[in-house]
C-alpha cells in the first residue's frame, strides 16, 4: 500500500501497539538544553534511574546563554546555576555536551544538523517547541515537554497517539526576495496557527524543493506556530549533500546503505493525505507580521487589517488587543511604521545563509538613526567562523549593527538581550507573542534580508524594491 | 503524580484565543530548576503592573483588577475555561506547572495546543475539550452567576452545569487510565523493556548508523 513520507518514517520506529491505539515510538536522537532539562534528570535521580542509551541524547546550553563579555562567563546568578546544572548533570549521566566556549555550542536546532546528530530517518525529539526544525531532513521531529524528556531518557522512547498527514503543496518558481520564512509565515496566515493541530505536515512542490536545507529549516522551524508538532521535507539531493561529511554522518560502506535508505524517504505517487493544502509562490510577497500571534501576518506591501474584516467576534477581540498592545491602528501601511531595534538570529534564521542575505543588504549601507540596536546573533560557534572567514561580520559591524556571540538571545530574550517596553522590533525569530522579547516589547516577524533592509531605513521595506531604494 | 478523579469546583473564565505558553508562565521564570513555586508567577504580564523576578514575593506587587484572576468572585477557581488554540507556542512544561501550583486542576477550552494537552496529563490536569456552542454556555453562565461551579468526571467523562446540563467530552483511554490513578508512566514503559531491546536489536541489523 502506498505510505507518505510521515508513515514510512513512523512504521519503522514502532516498538509496540497499545489497545487504545497509541504506539511506544521508538526514539533515535534527543537534543537536550538547559531550560527543559533540569527536572528530567532530577526525576531520574529520584527515581535511581539511568539513561536508557546514553549515546542517542546530545547536550547544548542555548537559551540563557550570554551573546556578549563571555570572558566574563554568565554574570546572571540564576541563569549560571542552571548552565551549571546541565554541565553537572551531562557529566553525572554521561551525556556528550558542547559546553559554552566550545566552537560547536550554539542553538540546539541550528547545531543538530550542522554536526550530523541528526539524519534523515530518525525520530528527534527535545524539550523546545522548534524541534520541528528537524523535519527538513526527513526526521520526525517533535518538542515534547519535561517529562518527556525524562521518559525518553530513561526508555529512549514515548508513547505517542499518530498523527493525521496534511500535505501542503507550495508550486511555482521562488520570486527573488521570498525565503523559507516567507512561506512559512504565509502558509500559517493562510491556515492559521491552529490550522496543523493535530497533524504532521509533509511540505512539497516545486518551491521547497527549490529552497535550499537551510531555507527548509527555517520553513520547518515554523510548523510548530501553524499548531502542528512536526512538518517534514522528503529527502532529494540537497538531503543527501547537506548531511555528507558531516561529523557525526556516517562513512564508507554505511555510508551506500544509509544512502540508499535515504533515498525512499518520500512519499509514494499515489500515497493518500487527511488534508491537502495547495498555494503557489506567485501569490507569496515578502510577509511582516503586524500583530502579536504569528498568523496576524501580511505582505510587505499591504497594511493593518480592518477590524471589520475578522472573521468571528473571537477573532476580533484578539484583533482588537493585539492592535492596542501593539500600538498600531487599522489600516496603517506596513511600510510606514518605524522600528527601535533589530534582532537577526534565532532557530529560526541564524544558519550562514541567513547571514549571507542579510550582508548583501546591509552591505555599503549605515544603521538609521532611529535604530537603537541592530545585532545580528549565529546559531552556533561555527556558523559564526564561517560567517567571519567570509568577512560578513565586517560587513555587519561596517553599518553599525552588533556581531554577537551564538545562543538564543533575543528569540525569547532569557538572556540580557531583550526589548523594553514599547519598543518595536523587526525581528527574524518566530514569535511575536506579547512580552516574548521583553515586557511589553513589540514584535514583528520577517526574514533575514528584510530585518536588514528595516534596520538601514529604519522602517519596514520591500526588498523586492531594494537596489531601487538603497 | 497527582491523580484526577471528580472535580466540584469554582470555575474562572478566561475569555480569550490563543493563550500561549508565554503568557501562561513568562521566560524569567523558567531559570529555575525546580518544578514547583510557579504559582505565583502564573499569568505574571496580565495579572501585574510590573515585571515579576523569579523567587521575588508577590504579595504586596501591585494587581491588574480587571484581569479576571485577579477578582475577588473568582478566587479559589479549581477550573478554567479558555477559547480555541490554548497553550500554543512553546513547549515549556513550566505552564502547566504554574497552573497547578495556582490550584487550577482542570482547563476547558474548544482545543489546545499539542504539547500542552500532553504535558496536562503528566501533571495531574485534566485538559477538556467541549465545542464552541457548549463554550458560550460555561462563559455566559460563569460570568452571570457568582459562584459558579462545574462538576468535572474523568470517569463519566461529563461536565455537568449547577442546572443540571451535562456536556460529555473524549479522552484516550491510556491517558485517562494514567490520569486517574495518578500513574508513572515511565514505570509503566520499562515494563515493556524487552520490547525496547529486541526493536534496538533488529534495529542495529536494518539501520547501523543510527546507533554510533
Amino acid at each position: 500500500m502506498a505510505k507518505t513520507l510521515f508513515e514510512k518514517v513512523w512504521q519503522q520506529h514502532v516498538v509496540s501497539e497499545n489497545d487504545d491505539g497509541s504506539v511506544l515510538l521508538y526514539i533515535d536522537r534527543q537534543l537536550v538544553h538547559e531550560v527543559t532539562s533540569p527536572q528530567a534528570f532530577e526525576g531520574l535521580r529520584i527515581a535511581g534511574r539511568k539513561p536508557w542509551r546514553v549515546n542517542a541524547s546530545v547536550a547544548t546550553p542555548d537559551h540563557n546563554v550570554p551573546t556578549t563579555g563571555l570572558e566574563h562567563g554568565i554574570t546572571d546568578p540564576v541563569a549560571k546555576t542552571q548552565v551549571q546544572a546541565l554541565d553537572s548533570n551531562c557529566e553525572e549521566f554521561g551525556i556528550t555536551e558542547f559546553k559554552m566556549g566550545d566552537k560547536r555550542q550554539g542553538i540546539v536546532h541550528v547545531v543538530g544538523p550542522e554536526q550530523g546528530l541528526v539524519l534523515p530517518g530518525m525520530t528527534v525529539v527535545c524539550g523546545d517547541s522548534h524541534t520541528s526544525t528537524h523535519g527538513a531532513l526527513a526526521a520526525i521531529a517533535m518538542g515534547i515537554g519535561t517529562s518527556e524528556v525524562e521518559h525518553v531518557l530513561a526508555t529512549q522512547t514515548l508513547i505517542q497517539k499518530k498523527p493525521k498527514v496534511m500535505r501542503i503543496t507550495v508550486d511555482g518558481k521562488l520570486p527573488q526576495g521570498i525565503t523559507g520564512k516567507d512561506v512559512a509565515l504565509y502558509i500559517i496566515g493562510e491556515i492559521g496557527t491552529a490550522g496543523g493541530t493535530g497533524y504532521a505536515i509533509e511540505f512539497a512542490g516545486s518551491a521547497v524543493r527549490q529552497l535550499s536545507m537551510e531555507g527548509r529549516m527555517s520553513l520547518c522551524n515554523m510548523t510548530i506556530e501553524a499548531g502542528a508538532r512536526c512538518g517534514m521535507v522528503a529527502v532529494d539531493d540537497k538531503t543527501i549533500d547537506y548531511v555528507k561529511g558531516r561529523p557525526h554522518a556516517p562513512t564508507g560502506d554505511m555510508w551506500d546503505k544509509a544512502e540508499s535508505a535515504w533515498r525512499d524517504l518520500r512519499s509514494d505517487d499515489d500515497a493518500v493525505f487527511d488534508k491537502e493544502v495547495h498555494l503557489n509562490t506567485a501569490d507569496i510577497e515578502p510577509q511582516v507580521t503586524w500583530g502579536t500571534s504569528p498568523e496576524m501576518v501580511v505582505p510587505i506591501s499591504a497594511s493593518t487589517p480592518s477590524l471589520s474584516d475578522a472573521k468571528d467576534e473571537v477573532q476580533q477581540e484578539g484583533w482588537t488587543r493585539a492592535f492596542a498592545y501593539m500600538d498600531l491602528k487599522e489600516n496603517t501601511p506596513m511600510q510606514a511604521i518605524n522600528i527601535d531595534k533589530v534582532f537577526i538570529g534565532s532557530c529560526t534564521n541564524a544558519r550562514i545563509e541567513d547571514f549571507r542575505a542579510a550582508a548583501a543588504i546591509a552591505k555599503g549601507h549605515q544603521v538609521a538613526d532611529n535604530v537603537k540596536l541592530a545585532m545580528v546573533v549565529p546559531g552556533s560557534g561555527l556558523v559564526k567562523a564561517q560567517a567571519e572567514s567570509e568577512g560578513l561580520d565586517k560587513i555587519f559591524t561596517d553599518a553599525g549593527f552588533e556581531w554577537r556571540a551564538p545562543g538564543c538571545s533575543m528569540c525569547l530574550a532569557m538572556n540580557a538581550d531583550r526589548l523594553e517596553a514599547g519598543e518595536r522590533c523587526a525581528s527574524t525569530s518566530n514569535r511575536n507573542f506579547e512580552g516574548r522579547q521583553g515586557a511589553g516589547g513589540r514584535t514583528h516577524l520577517v526574514s533575514p534580508a528584510m530585518a536588514a533592509a528595516a534596520a538601514i531605513k529604519g522602517h519596514f521595506v520591500d526588498i523586492r524594491n531594494w537596489n531601487d531604494q538603497a | 503524580m497527582q491523580a484526577f478523579t471528580r472535580l466540584n469546583g469554582l470555575v474562572v473564565p478566561l475569555d480569550r484565543a490563543n493563550v500561549d505558553t508565554d503568557a501562561i508562565i513568562p521566560k524569567q521564570f523558567l531559570k529555575s530548576i525546580k518544578r514547583t513555586g510557579y504559582g505565583p508567577f502564573l499569568f505574571d504580564e496580565w495579572r501585574y503592573e510590573d515585571v515579576g523576578q523569579p523567587e521575588m514575593d508577590c504579595s504586596n506587587r501591585p494587581i491588574r483588577k480587571d484581569f479576571v484572576l485577579n477578582q475577588p468572585r473568582y478566587q479559589g477557581a479549581e477550573i478554567m475555561l479558555a477559547r480555541e488554540n490554548f497553550g500554543c507556542g512553546s513547549s515549556r512544561e513550566h505552564a502547566p506547572w504554574a497552573i497547578a501550583d495556582y490550584g487550577i486542576s482542570c482547563v476547558i477550552a474548544p482545543s489546545f495546543a499539542d504539547i500542552f494537552y500532553n504535558n496536562c496529563f503528566k501533571n495531574g490536569i485534566l485538559p477538556v475539550v467541549l465545542k464552541d456552542e457548549e463554550m458560550d454556555v460555561l462563559f455566559s453562565e460563569t460570568e452571570s452567576h457568582e459562584g459558579y461551579k462545574l462538576d468535572v468526571d474523568l470517569e463519566a467523562q461529563t461536565v455537568a452545569t449547577p442546572s443540571g446540563q451535562v456536556f460529555t467530552f473524549e479522552v484516550d483511554d491510556f491517558r485517562k487510565h494514567c490520569l486517574f490513578n495518578g500513574l508513572d508512566d515511565i514505570g509503566l514503559t520499562l515494563q515493556q523493556a524487552n520490547h525496547i531491546k529486541a526493536y534496538e536489536g533488529k534495529r542495529k541489523q536494518e539501520a547501523p548508523w543510527l546507533f554510533t
